[in-house]
């Protein structure tokens, strides 16, 4: 590949312009939780416990790129800057992703990766049902879309949850660790960004705390529906949405951004 | 139906040839804006569809070897629904081997058998949610054996 260095100078990373524009924020926190778990997903691209299932977590994580592609755009036109959305996915230092630390978690056995897509795609259902109805336009027309996809990945994910909790021993044992390593993390999906507040008084996000308690009542419902409880421990993680990851961040950004280091420039 | 419009039906869907871009309802809009340039609007089935890239590229094309510049312009809203596919371009995909979407249904559920496309039979099962491509789920026709892919509704 031919670079032109002179016409296409690298992008001043080293000193990121920090916008403060509460929906650039928010739509941005939006993005970079399904950029980062298709990312995730796509780890398990040819390695899916059987061809049917590595099939299906494959489109659930390119339904999340899609995603993530559409929000970006959207977030790349707020901002202003004559950025692009590969600029926004794969410029940005670790400190400026606003992803759920929930996203970037390991994948670990089929179990666990399994019940963190249902969680976040029943938070991301409840979100974007709300979101059809927000005052910002273009912030409805990105969640009717993405609803649809995420309806589906729900009833998928559920259907094997359910299927886990009513199997053997070994499903319910490795159900149950799932869970136990992933509760502390479900609260960080609902932490809001610098100014989110603000967009709820416009109609544009729902608050943040109401949507968490809807989640956490629905998910309360469906493990009751399949024999389960939810943990009863009150502890959890902080500091997502503001920058802090997880010790696991650092690496799966740096195979993200690997292509657009080494073929600067190179478009989505 | 206008020039236009024949010109962009001559563009297949590059994941499912034997239907085009105009029946498949992601054409929303065509004009010509000036002499030599026209207006198209289109709007993207899923999120990721990967075909979405090549259709602009191939309006593009199309048009430049007509002597008319193309100005693609993607919108989201309102959403497409495959209640848009065209009843002909539905028999098209049976034909294919692809069970048609149900017309004004949005989810999709488990369990409702899906009709064979080679044999007619209801007698199916679903092997996954998820098939090929995004738009599709793969099934199977208990009756006749064959395997089957069915277009999801979205």
């Amino acid at each position: 590949m031919f670079f032109d260095h002179a016409n296409h100078p690298a992008p001043d990373i080293q000193h990121p312009t920090i916008t403060m524009n509460p929906l650039y924020n928010y739509i941005l926190k939006l993005a970079d939780d399904t950029l980062i778990f298709g990312q995730r997903l796509g780890e398990l691209t040819g390695q899916g416990p059987y061809l049917e299932e590595d099939i299906a977590l494959t489109n659930i994580a390119l339904d999340y790129l899609g995603q993530s592609n559409n929000l970006y755009k959207y977030a790349a036109q707020i901002q202003g800057q004559g950025k692009t959305e590969d600029d926004l996915a794969f410029l940005r230092l670790e400190k400026e992703y606003l992803n759920c630390q929930l996203s970037e978690l390991p994948n670990g056995d089929y179990a666990n990766t399994v019940l963190k897509v249902y969680f976040f795609s029943l938070y991301q259902k409840i979100l974007y049902m709300i979101l059809t109805k927000s005052s910002d336009e273009q912030l409805a027309a990105i969640a009717e879309k993405s609803l649809k996809e995420v309806k589906y990945h729900y009833t998928h994910t559920s259907t094997w949850i359910k299927m886990f909790a009513g199997g053997t021993e070994e499903s319910q044992t490795r159900l149950k660790t799932a869970v136990e390593n992933l509760w502390e993390y479900t609260a960080g999906m609902f932490a809001e960004t610098e100014g989110e507040t603000d967009l709820g008084h416009l109609g544009i996000a729902p608050n943040a705390q109401d949507l968490y308690e809807n989640w956490k009542f629905l998910v309360a419902e469906d493990f009751r529906n399949f024999g389960m409880e939810i943990p009863e421990i009150e502890f959890m993680q902080k500091g997502s949405r503001t920058g802090y990851h997880t010790e696991y961040f650092g690496f799966i950004l740096c195979e993200l951004q690997y292509m657009q280091r080494t073929y600067p420039n190179c478009v989505w | 139906m206008n020039y236009l419009l024949e010109l962009l039906s001559e563009i297949p869907d590059p994941e499912i040839p034997v239907i085009n871009i105009v029946e498949l309802g992601i054409v929303r809009e065509a004009k010509m804006i000036s002499d030599r340039e026209a207006e198209i609007v289109i709007t993207p089935t899923y999120s990721a569809c990967p075909a979405m890239f090549n259709i602009e590229e191939d309006i593009i094309k199309l048009f430049k070897e007509k002597g008319i510049t193309a100005k693609v312009i993607t919108k989201i809203s309102p959403i497409w629904t495959t209640d848009w596919i065209t009843d002909e371009a539905r028999e098209k995909l049976r034909v294919y081997g692809i069970t048609p979407p149900e017309k004004g249904s949005h989810e999709d559920h488990l369990n409702i058998p899906k009709k064979c496309p080679r044999c007619g039979s209801e007698n199916t099962r679903q092997i996954s949610r998820f098939g090929s491509t995004l738009c599709k789920a793969s099934y199977q026709c208990n009756d006749c054996l064959e395997p089957f892919d069915y277009f999801k509704c979205h």
